[in-house]
């Protein structure tokens, strides 16, 4: 059995892989003309050809009849598709998918169609597409069918029901199925079954088939259907909450990696960088420039250009900021407002540097492959790019916990947190420290920045948006402490995100905000405040 | 006593602040009314409003100045309370137009027509008013300061915490006001006023009015600031800007000072956005904009902080230039404007002012402080900070 | 312990840990009316932690803290505690530089500390006098118009006693009076001290054994948080254990 279909498989794939003899070609180009004269019943004739050869080029050709983009050119009687275009219509050869040029409408005759012609039609797409044996021509299939619950496609779905492999597109199927038998005057054993059936679904979809049931259906199997939406309703609740942490921890790693480098420069020197956006900003471009360099030099490694963009973007902005520290802050130690004021005006040159030499425009930074897209885990939808953000962020954090646990620079910059003049006192270059510090944080900053230019916009005013937040990140968390800054992140990116679907984006952000304000009075100094005389003074 | 305080805000250096500022509030009316066209005393019509917003910015960097330069708070959040003021204002001239509107309707203005308004929202009653609006200009910047510097001062959130909570604050603002439903016009804020007072806001005599209550107002606000700053208070507010824990000790309550100081500086910032919406003719919320807040820091630094003349001149400087620079070369502008915060802040800690001061030295035994004025802290308006009594 | 009524300041059992190190541990100490007491010991033995306890800067973990026999001051805060009548000289001169020298004994004068009373406060003919009095006292008499940042070291010490004199308090806690001083303002400093404590209490904590000897006065020794010793400057330094742990060291 097993090799039978096997054989069978390989035989269509062939089919599929082998070039079409020309001969059959013609007969296929005469059939599809033969849409175009006549009255209602010749089409409805020439259609059932079409379909009884089960070619893959059919459907289409339906779809646009039914959405009535199909035409006659009246030069040649040749049926082409059309879509509107500058000048006339854009015309595609139904047969292999030519370019035919654009012609004035007044060049063409649309075929018309009626409300008989488009059910067939349906039919007939339905028929073709349900057994079709490439899969998301199969799903979209059937959720056309469960949209439409076209009673005449009964009899096809069971035998499309009974082939179905994949379990997502045969329980899309069997809703649709469990849909027609609602509607259609089965009996009500065959609807109660149908119900259970959807019921057992238990997502989303079929709770929406449940309701769009519930007035249709018979009065006996009300209650069943009502019970089946809570109970569905109950289970959803709980994915919704699952979805919605899914969304904040995702926030929360963007959060993170904008914050985590301020939490380093703010913590550790106690330097208020106005220019950290910034800083992100310079690594979303340096992402872009990367993509343009190997773009022209290596295209082939297009697809690992991020694995060049992090070092890239690491180096530069850490150099940046070194620059800046020994330029700018180091001048400026113990005036904390005025580090502040000089940062900000430093972030104001960065930006109109970078809108000067890109332009004020969004840059295209071009995802990955494996970035894009999104995947359903249960009941979960999720994106790849946020996913890999989150591991990208968990990854920065624990290398910084290293850096500042394991090595002889992170124990020189805990000890000029703790107490600068006693670490200067034992031969700790403390000025060196503070420059690698900067650098150690702007250079962090700056790997946020490809991170984040694969889900913002890269633009000059990048930074401005997030400097906010991680700074309401940092001082929640508390100054001084990576885990923090950790758990300021994960609490305020999951408790924006649960507040949004009550309270709507902006609200939602406001209430943190006020909230952090409120924090902030009762705790001056963030949830994990270091104690001790040492921080005082 | 108030005579004496009066007395004592006007010393020699404010009592010459108000004379020039009443001379301006007569002159440049004069100029663009009296004197005619052609003569090179003349004053366009188009530079009365804007010379009376550089006012109403010098009026918000003296705000600014009271709180910072004298009591150490920096507020990144002043535009919030001049935006207030300034929304308060626009909500009056709303009302003013009345039926004249794109939409006729007699009460509701055009927006909340558009958004499909039935009544108008309880907050905007009253605003027909003259005098009602005008209490609200002062006490809705007030009570906002004083809410938040009750909270904030008492639970000793200092220096740059309390700047980020002040950004966060109007950062907040600017969120909400950007909402349509908050029934303030969405982010096309309050425009298209036709009459203050029953004046046309576009006529040129109404603009040379505007002007001079501009002048005016900044004058009041010196002799307000002044008698604040030269009284046993002022001494007080600066002794919390250069050490709060040691005033405490000398049983003093830093957290009244500060809140009283904020909460002054925040109605003065509200009296300045008052005046301004009339002569812009448009209050929006990217007035919220954090931005604004420390593009008005800049202002005060630049011509000195901890003086009153120092803000006024830093304002009307600054903007000044942004003027002729966002004309004449746009791209430019940032550049200066955040390479002006560097300048300030690594080479000219005092300002403007302080560079005449440097000029003029101290009677008495000065040459060493002016020798190493710059970088010894001792010479700053902040002075070497009080060291926090820990050991 | 003994009654509390009739003291000036009385700490019973007080405690306190940051972070788990424990600053003070169970420390008792007694001040009476008109008397001046010495606070020796090593650094880190507590005592400018005590001092914090006492105008409100730390609350203690446990223990009772008692002014004027009555008062709990672990309830108060700085300003209530200093309004009380309690002063502190800090270990760093800590004056207002940016005032001048007159103006700092302005701020420090006993009078209303309302908002509303500093804005229309006026200085009187007998607060003029009186601060002139507290000049001459200090000896910046001369000097009154001057920046306080202007001071020398020693100076600014006496400037900050002199505004401890101006707030008029029951009780003055002196935090190293005499560092960075020469020996000759070191004795003017402890006659000062000597002068102050005829009408009020005074508690002195100061490392400088000439000077402690020089006030001639009762003695406590703190170590680790606790009272080591009491009594005589002789009798406490003749104290085996406090040669072990202070000053043998």
């Amino acid at each position: 059995m097993a090799t039978r279909i096997l054989t069978l498989i390989a035989f269509l794939l062939a089919l599929a892989l082998t070039p079409l003899p020309a001969v059959a070609q013609e007969d296929f180009a005469a059939q599809i003309n033969a849409l175009g004269p006549g009255s209602f019943a010749d089409r409805t004739k020439a259609m059932d050809v079409l379909v009884a050869t089960g070619d893959e080029r059919v459907p289409p050709v339906l779809q646009a009849l039914s959405d009535g983009n199909l035409y006659i050119r009246e030069s040649d009687g040749k049926v082409v598709i059309a879509s509107k275009a500058a000048g006339g219509l854009q015309l595609t050869d139904p047969v292999d998918g030519a370019d035919l040029g654009v012609l004035p409408s007044g060049e063409l005759e649309k075929i018309k169609t009626n409300n008989g012609l488009r059910g067939k039609i349906r039919t007939a797409i339905g028929k073709l597409t349900l057994l079709s044996p490439d899969q998301p021509t199969r799903l979209s299939a059937a959720q056309s069918v469960l949209k439409n619950a076209d009673p005449a496609m009964l009899e096809l779905l069971d035998q499309a029901i009974s082939a179905e492999a994949d379990p997502g597109i045969k329980s899309t199927m069997q809703m649709a199925r469990a849909l027609i038998v609602l509607k259609t005057d089965a009996a009500l054993e065959d609807k109660r079954a149908a119900v259970d059936l959807v019921v057992a679904q238990n997502n989303r979809a079929a709770q929406t088939v449940l309701r769009n049931t519930l007035d249709t259906a018979p009065d006996e199997l009300k209650p069943t259907i009502a019970a089946g939406i809570d109970s569905i309703g109950r289970t959803l609740a709980v994915w919704d909450v699952g979805q919605n942490l899914l969304y904040g921890i995702s926030l929360s790693s963007v959060l993170l990696l904008a914050a985590i480098g301020l939490a380093i420069t703010f913590g550790v020197m106690g330097v208020i960088n106005m220019a950290h956006g910034e800083m992100v900003m310079l690594g979303a471009y340096t992402t872009y420039v990367t993509q343009l360099v190997i773009q022209s030099v290596a295209p082939g490694l297009m697809e690992y250009s991020l694995a060049f963009a992090v070092p890239a973007a690491f180096l530069i902005t850490a150099l940046v900021g070194i620059g800046i520290e020994r330029g700018i802050i180091r001048w400026l130690y113990g005036r904390p407002l005025e580090t502040l004021l000089a940062t900000w005006g430093l972030s104001l040159v960065l930006q109109q540097l970078v809108r000067t030499i890109f332009g004020p425009t969004n840059k295209l930074v071009q995802p990955p492959q494996w970035m894009s897209g999104t995947f359903e885990l249960w009941n979960l939808s999720f994106t790849w790019n946020r996913l890999w953000i989150i591991v990208f962020a968990i990854a920065v954090f624990i290398a910084l916990q290293i850096i500042l646990n394991r090595t002889p620079l992170g124990l020189q910059m805990r000890a000029v947190t703790q107490n600068r003049r006693m670490a200067s006192a034992m031969g700790i270059r403390t000025p060196f420290v503070d420059a690698m510090t900067f650098g150690l944080g702007s250079g962090i900053a700056g790997m946020a920045g490809v991170a984040l230019s694969q889900i913002d916009n890269v633009s000059p005013n990048l930074g401005q948006g997030y400097i906010i937040d991680s700074f309401m990140v940092v001082v929640f968390g508390g100054v001084g402490n990576l885990w923090g800054t950790l758990i300021g992140a994960v609490s305020l990116g999951v408790a924006n995100k649960f507040l949004e679907p009550y309270a709507g984006a902006v609200l939602a952000k406001i209430a943190i905000l006020i909230l952090i304000i409120l924090f902030i009075q009762r705790r001056p100094r963030g949830l994990f405040a270091l104690k001790g005389r040492a921080i005082e003074s | 006593m108030i005579t004496q305080m009066l007395f004592r805000a006007l010393d020699r250096k404010a009592i010459w602040l108000v004379v020039a500022l009443v001379f301006i509030a007569v002159a440049i009316p004069v100029a663009n009314l009296a004197i005619p066209e052609g003569n090179p005393l003349h004053l366009p019509n188009y530079m009365v409003p804007l010379l009376g917003k550089y006012l109403n910015y010098a009026l918000l960097a003296l705000a600014l100045d009271l709180v910072w330069g004298y009591c150490g708070i920096l507020s990144l959040g002043h535009a919030a309370f001049f935006a207030l003021g300034a929304y308060a204002m626009g909500m009056y001239l709303m009302r003013q137009i009345g039926a004249r509107g794109v939409y006729a309707n007699p009460v509701l203005p055009d927006f909340m027509v558009f958004l499909n308004y039935q009544d108008l929202p309880w907050f905007w009653h009253g605003f027909d008013l003259w005098w009602f609006a005008f209490l609200m200009v002062l006490f809705v910047p007030g009570l906002l300061a004083f809410a938040f510097g009750w909270f904030a001062f008492r639970s000793r959130v200092t220096g740059v915490y309390l700047s980020i909570i002040t950004q966060a604050m109007t950062y907040a603002l600017l969120l909400a006001f950007f909402r349509n439903d908050l029934g303030l016009g969405g982010n096309n804020g309050l425009t298209d006023f036709k009459d203050i007072l029953g004046f046309n806001v576009q006529a040129a005599t109404t603009r040379a009015g505007l002007f001079a209550a501009s002048a005016l107002a900044l004058a009041l606000a010196v002799i307000i600031c002044s008698a604040i700053v030269n009284s046993k208070l002022g001494k007080v507010m600066v002794a919390v800007r250069d050490g709060e824990s040691r005033t405490r000790f000398l049983g003093w309550r830093p957290e009244n000072v500060k809140l009283f100081a904020f909460v002054v500086s925040a109605v003065l910032a509200g009296i300045a956005g008052a005046l301004y919406t009339p002569q812009v003719g448009i209050i929006n919320p990217g007035e919220f904009d954090p931005a604004n807040s420390i593009e008005a820091v800049i202002w005060v630094a630049v011509g000195g902080r901890g003086t009153l003349i120092g803000p006024i001149i830093g304002a009307v400087l600054v903007n000044a230039g942004k003027s002729v620079f966002t004309g004449a070369f746009p791209d430019f502008w940032l550049y200066c404007l955040g390479g002006l915060f560097i300048f300030v802040t690594l080479f000219m800690p005092k300002g403007i002012v302080g560079l005449f001061q440097k000029l003029k030295p101290r009677k008495g035994k000065e040459a060493s402080s002016a020798a190493e004025a710059g970088e010894d802290p001792s010479t700053l308006p902040q002075p070497k900070p009080v060291p926090e009594p820990a050991e | 312990m003994t009654d509390k009524s009739g003291t000036m300041l009385y700490l019973n059992g007080v405690s306190v840990s940051f972070d788990g190190f424990k600053a003070l541990n169970h420390l008792s100490i007694i001040v009476h009316p008109g008397e001046m007491l010495a606070i020796i010991g090593p650094n880190g033995a507590g005592k400018t932690t005590m001092m914090d306890i006492i105008t409100g800067k730390t609350r203690p973990d446990d223990g009772e803290v008692y002014f004027d026999g009555r008062t709990d001051l672990t309830k108060l805060d700085e300003a209530q505690i200093a309004n009380l009548g309690i002063g502190r000289k800090f270990q760093k001169p800590t004056v207002f530089e940016s005032h001048t020298i007159w103006d700092n004994l302005v701020l420090a004068l006993k009078r209303p500390r309302s908002v509303l009373a500093a804005l229309l406060y006026s200085e009187s003919p007998e607060d003029k006098a009186r601060i002139e009095e507290i000049l001459e006292t200090v000896r910046l008499t001369a000097r009154k118009d001057e920046l306080a940042a202007d001071l020398s070291h020693g100076q600014k010490q006496w400037l900050e006693i002199g505004m401890l004199l101006a707030q008029d308090p029951k009780l003055l806690l002196v935090d190293e009076p005499v560092a960075g001083m020469t020996d000759a303002e070191t004795v003017e400093t402890a006659k000062l001290l000597k002068q102050i404590a005829r009408t009020r209490s005074v508690v002195v904590v100061e490392h400088d054994m000439s000077f402690v000897r020089e006030l001639g006065t009762r003695v406590t020794c703190l170590a680790e948080g606790s009272v080591l010793a009491e009594g005589s400057l002789d009798q406490v330094s003749a104290n085996p254990i406090v040669i072990e742990r202070y000053l043998g060291r």
